[in-house]
């Protein structure tokens, strides 16, 4: 199967949660006894039972009141996963990269609960989290069983707006130079999208980067 | 919608103002989305900054419960700049007609007022008719006593100074705002309103909607793709259950209710089918009778005879001048004269505004029947806070019932569509539709009836044909609101037999051989099939009508007013709005509003807007109670002394209520904090589905309010912080979410602050989630449709120094 990639056009999205909740229902994670700290984001991280979260992060702006920008966060599922580099070095082939680029976490990292910490921090963005549950290494695994059957990630389907986008890797990228394109027009010369060489989940921003998630 | 969802990619402009769509209605934003894609400017008009304001081009903040000044400010622009569609408003609208002597406005009030009584006398609103009783017109719009003038100087009192003191909006926003949508002015644009419950939910909510309907009269908007006066309605089906009459004012199809003064169908008839002269206006609801007569066959079937006025002696009537409202129906419950009550899918505990009252009130009662899916506040209302069980003795009765996917049936959306649905899955054992429960009940009670009651003709009379072996059948229910031939007949020319199904309502009799449970929806079942189930993707003129995906009322017309998107000779005004065109001698496109010839063809044309009795839009509007043209009045809590616009503080004729738990304190120093309430998308409406659904708690686990950094700091509350909100009627204890989203605004010379919270909590579950902000709103609401004012009331905040 050829590689495949998400593009998450962040300028589409609404924060419905859509994507975050189909995740979790279709991995049947359970729900967290979470509180209301003041803000739209919960639970406030990625944990064992939350794979994907929109993260709310709210600016001053000049033009229009504030900005609030969200930001559907998960796996990114590396090129070359830092995740795995530092695993391999521990237990060899806990993780695992898939014929079309999924970055999975095996039943085998369930030897690797000593060296989590380390694992999470080779991530730039944090994201291997342990599950308390299965006992094991756990995150976003690109919904690889349904891709593997020629469906999408429930969190793409569910999207209302064109956000959250997946692929291959060719449309993916086609599609991302469009909208690229179209928010630089729309924005006055604005907009990127993050890390295009090294992961298959391109983010079209069109602020600083920290602007949209804490930096690690 | 007077168009519908797929149509809001056809916009130029979107104005999403009293509503918060990308929060409330998510995949609205798809076709909103498709518009911008192609050059739409998107505009978002909030007291506070939304996800919807997050996507929009420009935001401007607005003091909750203004929006008038907002639009009248709005109008004055566009008349002021000349950005109106002139050739349009000559025509199709009472914009040229001349007023009557009597009609005056002076200093907040329409002449006509009757202090003592708190009404108008609507005769004065009268327009000049000529000896055969038509309008008279200057299509030139000049003549000082035409409604566009009248209405140019009304709304020049509304100047940007004027405007911006009122609604606290800086000029520059009122303008940046303005500008682009008078743009929709010009023939080849057309802009479109989004609103919701924050347009509503007001004492002036319908003189709301007025407005913009007026805006859009004058900008050329209306009947035309990407135009229109959208409503996105609060619930999937809330627009089939206004459709099928689920209020107390109306019959199906709108068909006002029989007052107790009309004691027969001929004096309802009389009082209540509009008449005209003008050759030219279809009048469309002359057909009533036929309406009429066909629905009191569907109730009463072969009981209904001509003889006994088709069964009219045996509907409950209302009694004159007494309104039977949601506002009223809880006030009557807690002056104690109401003993048994329904609460049949919904949770007025903390749906309904003041919910301390509504709560009390349950106490008075003898028996209450709850349907829903889950406990919640209603059900379980006698052992709430405050409440003491040994007290009450209520006798509470819970019926379980299917889910929308459990049972089939048909909804009817927003944009009128009617989508029928299968069963998806089995409900839970014990767990029935809502039709069935209804079946199982009458068919008791009808049995309880037979052996005596206080009045069994109408139980005993009611047509029962379409309930077999006591099981409750959607189809069958769907066709009786289509209607039958009652007796072989021929209408039209055309021959039926009786027990088949009518193709629409032009072919409806008012001699008792037709029935129809719905006139709106004759056409949606037929002997073609169940219209309401089709699912073709085939859109022919490419503007999103999809007219074979699904079934829409009026006969399947996707765009109402469509006659008025072309010319006097039928041609779209601007090719790249065409939904309709006149070619070779018929309509192309939509389903025509009348299959009339344009209006060039003097002899054979009927004016595009069909249901009005004068055949045009109402630039003019003589039927509300409070006004024929919106003005500003302050809500009945307000945050300052005087209404800047005129001498006449609040909506002279709202209704307020008189009992003890109706408590109203305008600009008390106490409650110094403008308040509105709303939704979020995780949660539906009070929370009575979604706070038991762990991964939408997970999401948004507990009550907050949102406040300002600037009032935050001024009460000295902290982010993540407990506060106290109260009200003149009750508290809530909330989390506080410190948001730049909210800012303090300059109004009337003072510094005013807003805060806002959702109504989706209650005491049930979770037991630390908080509970509903409706103890906080009042019992006061618009006088045309008693909808609550909950978008606008006083409220105090402080640190509560509790715990989350």
């Amino acid at each position: 199967m050829a590689g495949k990639f998400f593009f998450i056009d962040t300028t589409r999205c609404m924060a419905c949660r859509g994507c975050q909740v189909a995740c979790k229902q279709w991995n049947k994670l359970p729900a967290d006894k979470t509180k209301q700290y003041g803000t739209y984001q919960n639970p406030p991280d990625l944990n064992g039972n939350t794979y994907r979260l929109v993260r709310f992060e709210e600016h001053p702006s000049k033009e229009n009141s504030v900005a609030w920008y969200f930001f559907t966060e998960a796996c990114r599922h590396c090129l070359k996963p830092p995740c795995k580099i530092k695993a391999d070095q521990i237990k060899k082939d806990a993780i695992v990269v898939n014929d079309f680029g999924a970055v999975l976490y095996t039943e085998k990292t369930k030897d690797l609960e000593k060296s989590f910490k380390t694992i999470k921090q080779a991530c730039p963005w944090s994201i291997p989290t342990w599950s308390k549950k299965h006992k094991q290494l756990t995150k976003c695994h690109m919904c690889a069983d349904r891709v593997a059957a020629g469906l999408l990630p429930v969190c793409s389907k569910a999207c209302p707006t064109g956000a959250l986008n997946f692929g291959d890797e060719a449309e993916m990228k086609k599609l991302a130079n469009e909208r690229l394109a179209a928010a630089k027009k729309k924005f006055g010369g604005k907009g990127e999208v993050l890390d295009l060489e090294d992961v298959r989940a391109l983010y079209l921003i069109i602020d600083e980067q920290s602007k949209y998630r804490p930096v690690a | 919608m007077t168009n519908h969802w797929i149509d809001i990619r056809n916009s130029d402009c979107i104005l999403i103002m009293g509503s918060n769509a990308a929060e409330n209605h998510p995949i609205s934003m798809k076709w909103v989305g498709k518009a911008t894609e192609n050059g739409a400017t998107l505009i978002s008009v909030d007291p506070r900054f939304t996800r919807t304001s997050s996507k929009a081009d420009i935001y401007a903040p607005m003091r909750s419960g203004t929006d008038i000044a907002f639009l009248g400010g709005m109008m004055n622009y566009i008349l002021t700049n000349k950005k109106y569609h002139k050739e349009y408003a000559a025509n199709y609208t009472n914009a040229s007609f001349i007023l009557g002597p009597k009609y005056d406005f002076k200093d907040g009030l329409f002449a006509g007022f009757d202090p003592k009584k708190k009404k108008y006398d609507k005769s004065v609103w009268a327009f000049e008719r000529d000896k055969n009783g038509i309008p008279k017109r200057d299509l030139t719009l000049k003549d000082p006593r035409c409604v566009f003038q009248l209405m140019k100087k009304h709304y020049a009192r509304y100047t940007p100074e004027k405007v911006s003191a009122i609604t606290g909006t800086p000029v520059k926003d009122l303008k940046r705002v303005w500008g682009p949508y008078a743009k929709t002015g010009a023939v080849d644009k057309t802009g479109t309103v989004m609103y919701a419950m924050g347009w509503t939910q007001h004492t002036v909510g319908v003189q709301n909607i007025r407005m913009m309907a007026m805006i859009q009269l004058i900008l050329g908007n209306m009947g035309r793709p990407g135009g229109g006066v959208n409503a996105l309605r609060g619930e999937s089906n809330v627009q089939g259950s206004t459709d099928h009459c689920l209020l107390f004012h109306i019959w199906p199809g709108y068909l006002g209710t029989p007052k107790a003064s009309l004691p027969t169908l001929a004096a309802y008839n009389k009082k209540n089918t509009p008449k005209t002269n003008d050759p030219l206006s279809a009048n469309w609801w002359q057909h009533k009778p036929k309406y009429m007569a066909s629905f009191l066959k569907s109730m009463f079937g072969q009981a209904a005879t001509a003889k006994n006025d088709f069964g009219y002696s045996w509907m409950p009537k209302l009694d004159d001048g007494v309104a039977y409202s949601w506002l009223d129906l809880f006030d009557e419950m807690y002056k104690g004269t109401i003993k048994g009550f329904f609460a049949w899918g919904q949770n007025p505990a903390c749906s309904g505004a003041n919910a301390n009252k509504t709560r009390k009130a349950f106490a008075n009662l003898d028996w209450m029947v709850n349907v829903n899916l889950f406990d919640n506040e209603t059900a379980s209302f006698w052992k709430g806070p405050g409440m003491n069980p040994e007290e009450i003795k209520t006798e509470v009765f819970f019926l379980p019932c299917a889910t929308s996917v459990e049972k089939e049936g048909s909804i009817t959306n927003s944009g009128r569509w009617s989508q029928w649905r299968y069963q998806a899955a089995k409900p839970p054992r014990g767990c029935k539709p809502d039709g069935q429960i209804m079946v199982e009940l009458f068919e008791k009670i009808r049995k309880l009836y037979k052996a005596g009651g206080a009045y069994p003709e109408p139980i005993l009379n009611m047509r029962w044909d379409f309930v077999k072996n006591g099981k409750y059948d959607a189809h069958a229910v769907a066709k009786l609101i289509n209607g039958y031939f009652e007796k072989d007949t021929t209408v039209k020319g055309k021959s039926f037999k009786k027990g088949t199904l009518v193709p629409s309502f032009a072919y409806l009799k008012d001699d008792g051989s037709t029935s129809s449970a719905n006139w709106l929806y004759c056409h949606s079942y037929t002997e073609k099939g169940n219209m309401a189930a089709r699912r073709s993707k085939k859109d022919p003129t490419g503007m999103g009508l999809y007219p074979e995906w699904s079934w829409c009322w009026p006969v399947n017309r996707r765009i109402i007013y469509n006659r008025a998107s072309v010319d006097l000779n039928g041609k779209p005004w601007s090719k790249n709005k065409n939904i309709l065109e006149y070619k070779n001698g018929k309509w192309v496109g939509d389903v025509p509003d009348g299959g009339w010839p344009p209006m060039v063809n003097e002899a054979k044309t009927r004016r595009p807007f069909i249901m009005k009795p004068d055949g045009v839009g109402s630039v003019f509007g003589p039927g509300r109670v409070d006004g024929p043209f919106p003005e500003h009045y302050e809500p009945i809590e307000c945050p300052i002394e005087k209404n800047l616009m005129s001498g006449t503080y609040t909506n002279p004729v709202a209704p307020i209520y008189a009992t003890d738990a109706d408590v109203y304190k305008t600009c008390d120093p106490r409650f110094p904090f403008v308040a509105t309430t709303y939704r979020v998308s995780e949660h539906w409406q009070t929370g009575v589905l979604s706070r038991w659904q762990p991964w939408l708690l997970e999401t948004m686990p507990q009550l907050f309010v949102e406040l300002s950094k600037e009032l935050a700091k001024l009460r000295g509350i902290n982010n993540g912080e407990m506060c106290k909100v109260s009200s003149a009627r009750g508290e809530v204890e909330a989390v506080a979410m410190v948001t730049g989203r909210f800012k303090p605004m300059m109004v009337a010379g003072q510094t005013i602050h807003q805060i806002g919270l959702p109504w989706c909590f209650g005491w049930v579950h979770p037991e630390d989630g908080g509970d509903s902000a409706n103890l906080l709103t009042p019992s006061t609401g618009d006088p045309n449709t008693r909808i609550p004012e909950t978008k606008a009331f006083m409220v105090n905040l402080e640190k509560s120094g509790k715990r989350r």
